[in-house]
């Protein structure tokens, strides 16, 4: 007699397309999995892709002895960031001092960022660029109610500033 | 060419200067972009959790597009083919790649060895620009382009890139039994394709756990599971597993939520707010203990780096296993199109919101602050409407 565990999930298979049909009693341990593949002297001798030629300085990580096949061409390091992130690769990817730099130098360049768009003669919409038309669009109450909070307390800040002015020039 | 710009957390907008991208190496394409999505983990860049995410960046490694040049040395591909690109970049031939680890990859990320190269994911993985732009390079192009089938859906083809085989590769990861009761964690896009594959692999109950109501409703829909908000229907997310489970815990745990969670004021402090580890691990900790003893956790979701805080002494005292990687989006690729050409999985169902790649800064936002019941954007760039 079919016990109610197995009548349930004979419901299931009813119900949900496909339900069961990768079902593998043998997948377990699981994927990812660890295939023999020769000892090391066979392994490393893999061929290799011909070497991407860099054009502009490509930082690698310490752990290894020097750039991969391909590389990214995305954003040379330049600049403070630059100098930073140089200094973060020659700690190892195991180092808090290599990923805390990088934040900092992450950072350094959101500030250059600016910095080159004045240069070319952009001046950055950063309403725009943080999406606040669709914030207006879609959430007009909570951006009034942040641009009124924002209003009273600028407002208490000026307000204090100015008392604080006048009682100084009293004494 | 247009192009997603990083500008900085927060920060990006569309620009039109971008140079169009060329062969560096014989095994380049280049490919005009048709489809390209945003991604839960570009999140994660886009608030500046990432290190090493450099100004000038375009994201994007979720996209499908028409070749419209070849490296001297590709020769199972030819210009005006349409292809699915998965977001590893793999050499095929490296130790790594022999083994299927095509999210491990020797050979296309100098920064960092942890992880392989992935399209618009930051200098820490490789340093390539993205497909949330009109054109991109694609390395490898031997390797993991994949010409989309005849008939399948273009809005199916670019979710085929991520969101299904990792969503598909953490319900494999979790070792799933006939009968299991599997709970994932998030009911973003991977948490909800997580959910729906389950069951693909015989689960006997899946419950879903979030804290976002559109996105609970969502996934009772999509995925046929039980859906619980831990802000409204418990007081402790564990507790209520283990009472679920009469007490046992449940077998298999999938986290899909990664660095950014919600739910715990210590993680979400020193994570999020402070940076004093690599993002918010509370779904993972709510993981490790809520599953049984001798379980799965299968670990997608993203984090850092760096470190975070886990409970690694219930992980040896329950004897738990930790499956964790990147989609092996190539290994997987022939299984999914099968499920996906059969109507076994609906990718194209997650998307709700299709908006042109000049307007990506309020897309970002939209999806980023969860408005407008965001579950999935997808960008169209005007290359799209080229005839492929």
């Amino acid at each position: 007699m079919e016990n109610l565990a197995d009548s349930l999930l004979v419901d299931k298979s009813k119900t949900i397309e496909g339900w069961g049909v990768d079902a593998d009693p043998s997948n377990n341990p699981t994927y990812p999995m660890k295939h023999y593949t020769g000892a090391d002297h066979q392994r490393l001798a893999y061929e290799r892709s011909k070497q991407q030629m860099p054009r502009e300085e490509v930082l690698h990580s310490n752990e290894r002895p020097g750039i991969t096949r391909v590389f990214g061409t995305s954003s040379p390091p330049s600049g403070l960031s630059g100098q930073l992130r140089r200094y973060a690769f020659r700690f190892s990817e195991g180092s808090s001092a290599h990923w805390l730099t990088l934040l900092a130098a992450d950072r350094v360049n959101v500030v250059e960022g600016i910095f080159d768009d004045l240069r070319r003669g952009h001046i950055p919409n950063i309403f725009k660029e943080r999406g606040w038309n669709a914030e207006w669009r879609y959430n007009r109450k909570g951006v009034i109610q942040k641009a009124a909070v924002g209003a009273v307390l600028a407002t208490a800040a000026v307000t204090f500033l100015i008392l604080r002015n006048r009682r100084k020039k009293s004494v | 060419m247009l192009a997603m710009n990083y500008r900085g957390p927060f920060r990006v907008r569309a620009d039109r200067n971008k140079p169009d991208p060329e062969i560096l190496h014989p095994r380049d394409a280049v490919v005009r972009v048709t489809r390209s999505c945003i991604c839960g983990s570009d999140l994660h860049l886009y608030h500046g959790l990432v290190p090493d995410t450099r100004v000038g960046m375009t994201f994007g490694h979720e996209f499908t597009g028409v070749v419209v040049e070849l490296g001297s040395e590709i020769t199972n591909l030819k210009v005006g083919d349409h292809v699915l690109v998965p977001f590893n970049i793999a050499c095929g031939s490296c130790p790594f790649c022999q083994q299927e680890l095509y999210g491990n990859c020797h050979e296309s990320n100098p920064e960092a060895t942890a992880v392989g190269g992935i399209f618009g994911y930051s200098h820490t993985a490789g340093g390539y620009d993205g497909g949330q732009a009109e054109y991109v390079r694609v390395p490898y192009a031997d390797i993991g382009p994949t010409v989309i089938p005849s008939g399948m859906d273009l809005d199916d083809a670019a979710l085929l890139t991520d969101v299904v085989p990792t969503g598909y590769q953490a319900a494999e990861m979790g070792g799933i039994q006939k009968g299991d009761t599997v709970v994932v964690f998030g009911a973003g896009p991977i948490g909800l394709m997580a959910a729906r594959c389950s069951w693909l692999f015989g689960a006997g109950r899946v419950i879903i756990i979030d804290h976002l109501d559109y996105r609970l409703e969502f996934a009772k829909q999509y995925a046929q599971c039980e859906a619980y908000n831990f802000m409204k229907d418990m007081d402790d997310p564990v507790v209520f597993i283990k009472k679920t489970t009469d007490y046992f815990g449940a077998d298999v745990c999938i986290d899909a939520v990664g660095c950014e969670a919600a739910g715990s004021s210590l993680q979400t402090i020193t994570g999020r707010k402070l940076m004093l580890q690599a993002g918010s691990a509370t779904a993972l900790q709510w993981a490790i203990n809520s599953v049984k003893k001798g379980g799965i956790v299968s670990i997608v979701g993203v984090y850092g780096p760096t470190w975070n805080l886990v409970p690694i002494g219930n992980v040896v005292n329950k004897g738990i296993t930790i499956r964790a990687n990147q989609a092996s989006v190539k290994r997987l690729l022939p299984r999914l199109i099968e499920h996906v050409m059969a109507g076994r999985l609906n990718p194209k169902g997650l998307i709700t919101h299709r908006v042109p790649l000049e307007e990506i800064s309020d897309a970002y936002h939209i999806f980023s602050a969860k408005r407008d019941n965001c579950i999935k954007p997808m960008l169209i760039p005007d290359s799209a409407s080229v005839a492929a």
